[in-house]
């Protein structure tokens, strides 16, 4: 990596503990890094750990029963160590979130612009006044028609589309530097989804804020990510440059990834090959690759512990002992 | 959910967790209602509760309301305890235990019949407005509307001025008070079922209307009956209390019943202070059995529903 | 919102209606000459005849309605059998210690109810959750009456904290303009007055307040903790927010409505209550009156007492429901 990064998370690890039952591990170990106005996917099935990753960036996670280690570094400062009302001061102004559920992301008896206001009002120095007029312009930039009017209604009255709109603007109000979008089209349907995300990055490119994207949807990184991390059992597997994680994947989960993914181009009658087995079949890191049970090139050799991350160039490693061919071979 | 929830792993059911042979819903459901400390207790008061009602006429030293040693209540001071009477002699010259354990035998019965009779009422109403729908149900929801939109107090006062002051009395204005109660609860149980894939396979198979909501769907919905009839209970028993403190009950004034020996101690709160204690006491030991063992038997029955 | 108002408002002139149709064909199924019936114990020919005046009797049925229905429209519920005094005077006397009382153990259950679920949802499992979760059980299971006997016992009579019962002093000579003992003392300036009214308060209040109490807690707890697990109060984290505004604007604002409706529900087992209180405090309220009234079946003040109350309930939850819509726009708009 060059130089500092925006967002440089390293060997962040979070463990659940709840009374009566074993620890889970959620995340075992992450680490990537964003740099100033870079948009970086992360990528994974459901239970990989991607979720908890953004929410322990943004100290979000319950405090009970969590415990996180590892440094999550914003723009130098270390955020795990920041106190929870300095931690506050930075949410909202310096990074800010988009989440998963935007029928029940907003709060359901307040009114739109009250929802856009008070962030603002929370880190500028806006007037009252100022900040209305602010809250209807932002309406108005996520593409919202009769802004002014809309300000004054109740999410309930709003599409699901509508609401994720109304959550990016919530996000992007103050500036932040950085945006963690969750999953922000899962929720919607299948028509509004490509919208909603051709808004997003394009806010998002023009006013140069970095973003970590959090998907299942290997298609929706495709489109919008300059770089990619594929998350596997709560580790990165592989980061690369989105165009080569696309045509030279190394991690054989990865591979098995795009595999499942449709592609238009492909040859009619061409079969999608899922990914065998599910999350839950999966051994420890600490005895060797999670993804063994799981891989059809697995064997004895991939029962080390703690394998790294290698490849033969720093922007493109795998943690993987058999991966697949050098990008030469694909070439 | 919090992000705790969506994260864990699902548990799987505890009856697979056990094993044991046949672990059906019941089975499972009273293996979690042993293990709940708070529903033993609720157990065992409401154990105790039954045997005194039932066991009275061999408990009791004396009979009730005999008003036998009248002559030993001065209008200072009510005789304390004896060697003969236990616990002493109420304002009435009755012996005290003895009109404790009959009370704990009117508060059953007419808690007992009463919710009883309210239960089959409203069970029948809920039924008939949940298994037939259209018209009857509306007709039905109305009349618990109605019914509902009524305070129990007037119910009670009505239905005593109608009636006269006596147990009856008492017992028909409970249960009129709980009929809404239960005909909504056996309304919305079979509502809830009527989408679900098993009655729509049943009706495939041809059976009847009348077959699925008496064979399938009602035994469906014993579990959230049997809660709420025990948790109606503890309500019934405090409003037994309440109404016989009002005067609604059985016009003798030295009856054995505890709202009504709580109403004749408060003339001599200041010299015989455990006349209202001792009734009281039981009015609320009582109830809280109900409470508890109904607490408990929805949270067997329905694991997710703790909080 | 203007036609929930006229709806609810149609809705309680048709239950009122059919609410005279019953107490109507109540009378006249007494068994018996209905005057007699009325007049019970206390028959006489004189009796007999002038309540033969008043009820028309003598007149086919429905002309006899058409008359109560004209009597009762004008207010006019009758003359106690007991006392000869009109129904509607001695309601106007003593339901307000009525609802001085029944509205001081809300405010009560209130003031202390919403802070302490909150607070023991907030602090789930804490000491205070505990206490507050055992409280509340308590509080659903000591019936009022012994509550409120104990309580006059051990602060009133033993301690000699607060006076044992009645709404005020008699030594002190205060003037009654609307029957609200505390809010006639600061309408005439008698500050004593009012003081003393409140002391008088304070024992039936708690008492009283115990049931509502132990009710919005329970509500209060198990909606924060609803609340504190939904996604829009992370949104509200997320958005850098302080704790104090995320407790009171995301928290608390949503977590209250279902407590609201709890409340409206509350108004009979509340009337019930007051009633119970009263008899135990010596106060001369609707509870002692509705007592007299049901033992020697005073069938003028039943019927006005049966037709008053379900006006009020009826009232007390239409104003519950246009609160609730004030507070809930998803309501508002539908």
């Amino acid at each position: 990596m060059t130089g500092v990064s925006l967002l440089d998370v390293e060997d962040l690890r979070v463990r659940f503990q709840r009374k009566g039952q074993p620890a889970t591990t959620a995340v075992d170990g992450v680490s990537f890094s964003v740099d100033a106005g870079e948009v970086v996917g992360l990528v994974g099935e459901s239970g990989c750990g991607k979720s908890v990753t953004s929410l322990a960036v943004m100290g979000l996670l319950p405090r009970r029963g969590t415990s996180i280690s590892g440094s999550v570094r914003f723009d130098g400062t270390d955020l795990l160590a920041l106190s929870p009302s300095e931690l506050a001061r930075r949410r909202g102004r310096d990074l800010a979130m988009v989440f998963q559920d935007p029928m029940t992301s907003l709060n359901p008896v307040l009114t739109l612009g009250r929802q856009l206001t008070e962030v603002l009002r929370a880190h500028t120095d806006l007037d009252r006044a100022a900040a209305k007029k602010e809250a209807v312009e932002l309406l108005g930039r996520v593409g919202i028609p009769d802004p002014r009017r809309r300000a004054g209604e109740f999410p309930h009255q709003l599409s699901g589309g509508m609401r994720q709109r109304v959550l990016i603007a919530i996000a992007l109000a103050c500036s932040p530097r950085l945006i963690i979008a969750d999953e922000p089209t899962t929720a919607l349907d299948v028509t509004i989804q490509a919208q909603v995300l051709d808004l997003l990055t394009t806010l998002v490119r023009e006013s140069g804020t970095a973003m970590v994207l959090i998907t299942h949807d290997l298609g929706v990184v495709a489109g919008t990510c300059d770089r990619v991390n594929v998350l596997y059992a709560g580790r990165v597997v592989e980061s690369a440059p989105r165009g080569e994680l696309f045509a030279a994947p190394r991690h054989r989960y990865t591979q098995g990834l795009l595999a499942a993914v449709p592609r238009v181009d492909a040859p009619e009658g061409t079969p999608l090959h899922p990914v065998r087995g599910s999350v839950n079949d999966r051994l420890a890191w600490e005895v060797g690759c999670a993804f063994a049970p799981r891989c059809a090139h697995a064997d004895a050799a991939c029962r080390v512990p703690d394998i790294a991350l290698s490849g033969p160039r720093p922007e493109h490693t795998a943690r993987c002992v058999h991966p697949a061919g050098t990008p030469l071979e694909v070439a | 959910m919090t992000a705790l929830d969506a994260l864990t792993p699902q548990a799987p059911p505890p009856a697979e967790v056990t094993g044991g042979g046949g672990a059906g819903p019941w089975r499972s459901a009273w293996r979690r209602l042993r293990r709940n400390p708070a529903g033993i207790v609720g157990a065992v008061i409401v154990l105790l509760f039954v045997l005194v009602a039932v066991l009275a006429p061999l408990l009791a030293p004396f009979r009730p309301a005999t008003s036998e040693w009248f002559g030993e209540v001065t209008p200072t001071s009510v005789p304390g305890p004896s060697d003969e009477h236990p616990l002493g002699l109420d304002s009435y010259g009755s012996d005290l235990l003895t009109q404790l354990i009959y009370g704990a035998r009117s508060s059953l019965v007419i808690g007992v019949v009463s919710t009883a009779v309210g239960l089959a009422v409203g069970a029948l109403l809920g039924v008939l407005a949940g298994g037939i729908g259209g018209w009857v149900d509306t007709v039905i929801m109305r009349l618990v509307d109605v019914l509902l939109s009524i305070p129990s107090l007037l119910l009670a006062v009505s239905v005593a001025a109608l009636l006269g002051r006596s147990p009856v009395s008492i017992m028909l204005a409970i249960s009129a008070a709980q009929v809404p109660i239960f005909a909504r609860l056996l309304r919305a149980s079979l509502l809830a079922q009527r989408g679900q894939d098993y009655v729509v396979a049943l009706r495939s198979l041809g059976l009847r209307q009348r077959r699925i909501v008496v064979g399938h769907m009602l035994p469906n919905s014993l579990g959230p009956v049997l809660v709420q009839a025990t948790l109606t209970l503890a309500t019934a028993v405090i409003e037994v209390a309440a109404l016989s403190f009002l005067g609604l009950g059985d016009p003798n004034p030295a009856v054995a019943e505890w709202g009504r020996m709580l109403v004749t101690a408060q003339d001599r709160l200041d010299q015989a202070p455990w006349l209202a204690l001792y009734p009281g006491i039981a009015i609320a030991v009582t109830a809280l059995g109900f409470t508890l063992l109904g607490e408990a038997l929805r949270e067997a029955l329905d694991p997710r529903s703790g909080r | 919102m203007l036609t929930l108002v006229v709806r609810r408002l149609a809705l309680l002139v048709l239950v009122l209606f059919g609410l005279s149709l019953l107490l109507f064909a109540w009378v006249r199924a007494l068994p018996g000459d209905p005057a007699r019936a009325l007049l019970g114990e206390k028959a006489t020919p004189a009796g007999i005849a002038a309540v033969n005046e008043r009820y028309g009797f003598d007149q086919p049925v429905w002309q006899q309605y058409l008359t109560y229905l004209g009597q009762i429209v004008r207010g006019d519920f009758g003359a106690s059998i007991n006392t000869g005094e009109p129904v509607v005077t001695t309601f106007f006397e003593r339901f307000p210690a009525t609802i001085e009382l029944s509205l001081a153990a809300l405010v009560l259950a209130i003031v202390l109810g919403i802070p302490l679920g909150y607070l023991a949802a907030r602090r789930r499992g804490g000491w205070l959750d505990n206490a507050v979760v055992g409280g509340s059980l308590l509080g659903v299971v000591v019936p009022v009456f012994f509550l409120a006997v104990l309580l006059k016992y051990l602060l009133a009579i033993q301690l000699g904290l607060f006076p044992t019962s009645g709404r005020q002093d008699a030594r002190i000579d205060a003037t009654h303009v609307t029957n609200f003992y505390v809010l006639d003392g600061l309408l005439t300036r008698e500050w004593d007055a009012s003081w003393d009214a409140l002391v008088h308060l304070v024992l039936p209040a708690i008492a009283l307040g115990s049931i509502p109490l132990a009710i919005i807690v329970r509500i209060t707890r198990a909606s924060v903790l609803d609340v504190l697990s939904d996604d829009h109060v992370r949104t509200a984290e997320a958005k850098g927010l302080s704790r104090a505004v995320i407790s009171r604007r995301h928290v608390l604002r949503n977590a209250l409505l279902p407590v609201s409706t709890t409340l409206g529900l509350q108004a009979g087992a509340l009337l019930s209550g007051a009633v119970l209180t009263e008899t135990v405090f010596s106060i001369n309220g609707i509870g002692s009156y509705l007592f007299d009234a049901v033992t020697q079946l005073d069938y003028p003040v039943l019927q006005g007492f049966i037709l008053f109350i379900a006006v009020v309930y009826a009232l007390v939850n239409l104003v519950v429901d246009i609160s609730y819509g004030v507070i809930d726009p998803r309501v508002r708009v539908s």
